[in-house]
């Protein structure tokens, strides 16, 4: 199979050869009009933008999401898509410093971006400090939230530290502090179902050096 | 294994890894997004085309004709499934509605297409481009007015919640109309969505006659036959494999339409297809919790022991579905002699209500626990001793059946002394803090105990290393970890050294994710399978008996020899499987689990804004084999709850028959700002007659309960009491005491 993460292989190649294996695979469709061609792919742009520091480039229809760019065609599958519509922040990654849905923006309108996800962080084997809070505070159960919540952990702690103000800051001209309040207010567009909020505060908390 | 006579002492009851607070053994691929979901199978089959879901327009129909022109012309269409197209299809055994609508259609977003293409975008693009023509027929939207002329009938929640139409012992009417003090209320709950937050998703692929699903779904083997009964083909042609689930709560029990439109969208490409639904067309295309409408009636003496309690409910569901069965922990929870539940079945053209998370409980406890509240206070007695004095330690419709183990009481007075309980004021409406009014409110939990047949495989291999494979599922609950704990704990090996492949369904049939029973009976057939393992284990060691067999630290003692555990498996592996299956233990005594929730909260004195300020449960439910992950099912039980009690609820469209809000922006769900920190209680405890683990379910008692204990908080801070669910602004603004 061709593969997406060889840049070498054009979108257009996938496509044309995927095509004619269904022609010539010869497996009978249950359409009564048997089997058919496909109508040749619509137009595409050329993209290039880094992810988790790699030069990548990329043809795409122009729908195509920064989301799905990443997990379809970069098969980058740890962001997740929960709504695809930014009402739950499952795809949460960070785009030049700050956390984006990548599901409301076009992967084309990212070039030359520097594109940070939950594969960015850290690995099994060599955790990103919010990962292995997660893990010890039990900040996750089904666990399909879990890589927006902690992409948007790390970036609500930055937000902090430079000093960006939030609806729960007291005083919007004192340097905002790390409480349980202010996380939990910039923290409530990543929604978790399975309800582990109060551990993914405290995994925050260990991870700022505060306490929740 | 037959389990059928309590648990004596067992290799479990050391408790060196099971009973510990363990990190998940999941957990790193979960926080790095290398745990692989459904949708996200890549490296499974080649060549993958998308295929994208066309939902229904209509609630109640027929379709007459299907215009597939434009969509079949349209860029990177490769296939388009239609009922017309696939051919003949069954129903499964699970599901109340079909899969896929036509020539008629049951209910709003009911399947009626699969557009295939090579990308998302195009199937996406050209699916909007399917036009149907329906003939749309008048359907019964409104529950209220179909709930006057429904029949009782009895149901089943298939998750330990069940009740008959009508159930009667002593005579309720009399001792009712007998009593000093009485309540008669009328409680509502509405439609609630599982909204989990992984869509329901599934990859088929077929080779030949046998498909292969990677999909989303918490019951592998119910799956499994469903699959097969749907698109009539024999069960050994199907494999499902879900090693992991984004969320579930009963809305991924079932084989779902994601699952059957890409089996036929590949059959009828020729290649493998994915399919996930779109998140605005899960609330109307899948399950849901069905809205109820329940009346109860409770009688006492001045002394506050109940003498009548009255718990009818009236439900809907499509054409042959079930009644939510909100009155079934009436039966058990409270003694007093005379006593009446009930439950009628209104036939409904909304979308199929079905399980989720404490199906019948979850609401039932809503209504009971704040009509407790109210008796408490028309008493004038504090509600921890209200709840306290009708306690029970048997059976109340069979005296002669004890609970197998029951403290209520202490999970009541454990959580009133560290929640603070004496410094409520019993009179609402009293307590200020700025702006702020607050309040505390409390309600018992309730939830039976089931267990269910499971079975597993495990393996010992040359060096060591313990292979668990069994099709139970994790959707979040933590079952890598405790069946890898189990494991452990029974062949003497730290859990590093055990791995566990599960939600696949050529592993060893398990219990499945569902009615908390998951935990238990998985375990407890990972037990069973272990001790056939041990015993295969002495025999390669040459030991002639078995009696004192003992694994710890990788060595192997019995009867005064000892040796290496790594040396059984020296020649070869050695595999063996077994199940758990369990006798009428669960007859004889009942088997339930139980809790108490104390909220405090604070409501705005202007705006009437809610704030939950304190949560605390206290949980009685056996042993708690990963303290860890069990308290995570709590917490988040607790924070659906709240959900529950405060934004939760699909709006009916009574004209055009679907939920309105079928979306994360408009169906409400609890938020990080909206949940305080929260803590929970597990009273120590083993249940030797629940399993060898001595267990018993967890995961649903936290969502039991908890939406009363928040209304009744919300009621002691203002006053004003709200009995339709959720409770919010516009119920009681008006209400609220008059801002001096």
């Amino acid at each position: 199979m061709a593969s997406p993460l060889n840049p070498d292989v054009s979108r257009r190649g996938v496509i044309v050869g995927s095509a004619a294996t269904v022609a010539a695979g010869g497996t009978a469709p249950l359409n009564a009009q048997g089997p058919r061609m496909t109508t040749p792919p619509g137009p595409t742009l050329p993209v290039q933008f880094k992810v988790n520091g790699e030069d990548r480039r990329l043809d795409l229809d122009p729908r195509v999401t920064l989301l799905d760019a990443l997990r379809e065609h970069l098969q980058l599958t740890g962001s997740k898509k929960g709504c695809d519509h930014g009402q739950c922040g499952a795809c949460t990654v960070i785009v030049n410093g700050r956390r984006i849905n990548s599901c409301l923006s076009l992967a084309v309108m990212h070039e030359g971006d520097q594109i940070t996800t939950i594969e960015g962080l850290g690995t099994p084997d060599n955790l990103h400090p919010m990962q292995r809070a997660f893990v010890v505070h039990d900040g996750y159960q089904c666990g399909y939230c879990t890589p927006g919540q902690i992409c948007s952990a790390v970036a609500v702690l930055d937000e902090i530290k430079d000093g960006i103000p939030s609806h729960a800051t007291a005083d919007v001209t004192d340097r905002p502090r790390a409480t349980a309040d202010e996380m939990r207010e910039r923290m409530s567009g990543n929604i978790c179902r399975c309800g582990a909020y109060s551990n993914i505060i405290e995994a925050m908390s260990d991870v700022a050096g505060t306490r929740a | 294994m037959k389990f059928d006579t309590p648990a004596g002492a067992n290799p479990i009851d050391k408790m060196t890894v099971i009973g510990r607070p363990t990190d998940r053994i999941d957990g790193p691929a979960k926080v790095t997004g290398t745990a692989p979901y459904a949708y996200e199978r890549h490296d499974v089959a080649p060549n993958q085309a998308y295929g994208f879901v066309v939902g229904a327009g209509v609630a109640r129909g027929t379709i007459r004709s299907i215009d597939l022109a434009d969509a079949e012309a349209a860029p990177g269409v490769i296939a388009i499934v239609t009922a017309e197209n696939a051919g003949r299809l069954g129903k499964g055994r699970m599901n109340t509605a079909k899969l896929i609508a036509g020539p008629d259609v049951q209910h709003y977003h009911q399947a009626v297409a699969l557009v295939v293409a090579e990308t998302f975008e195009q199937a996406r693009a050209a699916a909007n481009l399917v036009r149907v023509d329906y003939q749309r027929v008048p359907g019964r939207f409104d529950l209220d007015a179909e709930l006057e002329r429904a029949p009782l009938v009895g149901g089943d929640s298939n998750e330990g919640s069940a009740a008959p139409p009508v159930d009667e012992v002593g005579d309720f009417e009399g001792a009712f109309a007998a009593a000093d003090v009485t309540l008669d209320e009328r409680y509502t709950t509405p439609d609630q969505s599982h909204a989990m937050m992984e869509p329901h998703a599934s990859i088929a692929a077929w080779d030949g006659d046998q498909l292969t699903l990677w999909t989303s779904n918490q019951m592998i083997n119910w799956g499994v036959g469903d699959v097969a009964r749907t698109l009539q083909i024999p069960k050994d042609k199907v494999r499902l494999i879900s090693p992991f689930i984004g969320g579930g709560f009963g809305g991924k029990l079932f084989v779902r339409a994601d699952a059957v439109l890409a089996a036929l969208g590949a059959k009828a490409a020729g290649r493998p297809v994915k399919v996930a639904l779109t998140r605005p067309m899960m609330a109307n295309n899948t399950t849901h919790r069905p809205a109820t409408v329940q009346r109860i009636r409770l009688g006492a003496g001045r002394d506050g022991r109940l003498t009548a309690i009255g718990h009818e409910s009236g439900s809907g569901d499509l054409e042959g579905g079930q009644p939510e069965t909100a009155v079934a922990q009436t039966k058990l929870l409270y003694a007093g002699a005379n006593r009446l539940t009930s439950m009628r079945l209104a036939v409904l053209d909304l979308p199929e209500g079905n399980a989720m998370r404490a199906p019948g409980e979850a609401p039932g406890l809503m209504a009971l626990e704040m009509a407790m509240d109210e008796m408490a206070e028309r008493l004038e007695m504090d509600p921890v001793e209200f709840r306290v004095i009708n306690d029970t330690q048997v059976d109340p419709e069979k005296p002669e059946r004890p609970f197998s183990q029951r403290n209520l009481i202490g999970c009541l007075r454990t959580g009133a002394e560290r929640f603070g309980w004496d410094r409520r004021n019993a009179k609402p409406a009293q307590v200020r803090d700025g702006d702020w009014l607050v309040g505390m409110g409390v309600a018992s939990a309730f939830r039976n105990n089931m267990t269910m047949t499971s079975g597993a495989r495990v393996t010992l291999e040359p060096g060591g290393r313990v292979i668990v494979e069994t099709d139970m599922t994790d959707i979040g609950t933590g079952s890598y970890t405790i069946i890898g704990q189990t494991a452990a704990e029974m062949m003497g090996v730290p859990l590093e050294q055990v791995e566990v492949r599960l939600g696949d369904s050529s592993f060893p049939v398990s219990a499945g994710s569902g009615g908390q029973w998951g935990a238990n009976s998985s375990t407890a057939g990972v037990y069973a399978a272990c001790v056939k393992l041990r015993e295969a284990v002495a025999q390669r060691l040459g030991f002639n008996s078995t009696d004192d067999l003992d694994f710890t630290g990788g060595q192997v003692s019995a009867g005064g020899r000892s040796g290496q555990l790594t040396d059984a498996a020296r020649d070869g592996a050695i595999t063996v499987e077994d199940k758990i299956e369990f006798g009428d233990l669960g007859e004889k005594a009942q088997q339930s689990t139980f809790g108490a929730h104390f909220v405090e909260a604070a409501v705005h004195r202007m705006t009437g804004e809610i704030r939950i300020r304190r949560m605390l449960a206290v949980c009685a439910a056996g042993r708690i084999l990963n303290p860890k992950s069990a308290r995570s099912q709590v917490i988040g039980a607790m924070t659906m709850g709240a959900g529950a009690a405060l934004m939760e609820e699909l709006a009916v469209d009574k004209r055009f028959g679907f939920f309105v809000n079928h979306d994360l922006a408009t169906y409400e769900v609890p938020v990080h700002a909206d949940i305080p920190h929260q803590e929970v209680i597990f009273l120590d405890e083993a249940d030797p007659q629940s399993s060898p683990m001595k267990a018993k379910g967890v995961g649903e008692l936290g969502i039991c309960g908890i939406g009363a204990a928040v209304a009744n908080a919300v009621y002691n801070a203002t006053g004003t009491r709200v009995r339709d669910y959720p409770v919010t602004l516009d119920k009681y603004l008006e209400r609220l005491p008059a801002v001096a």
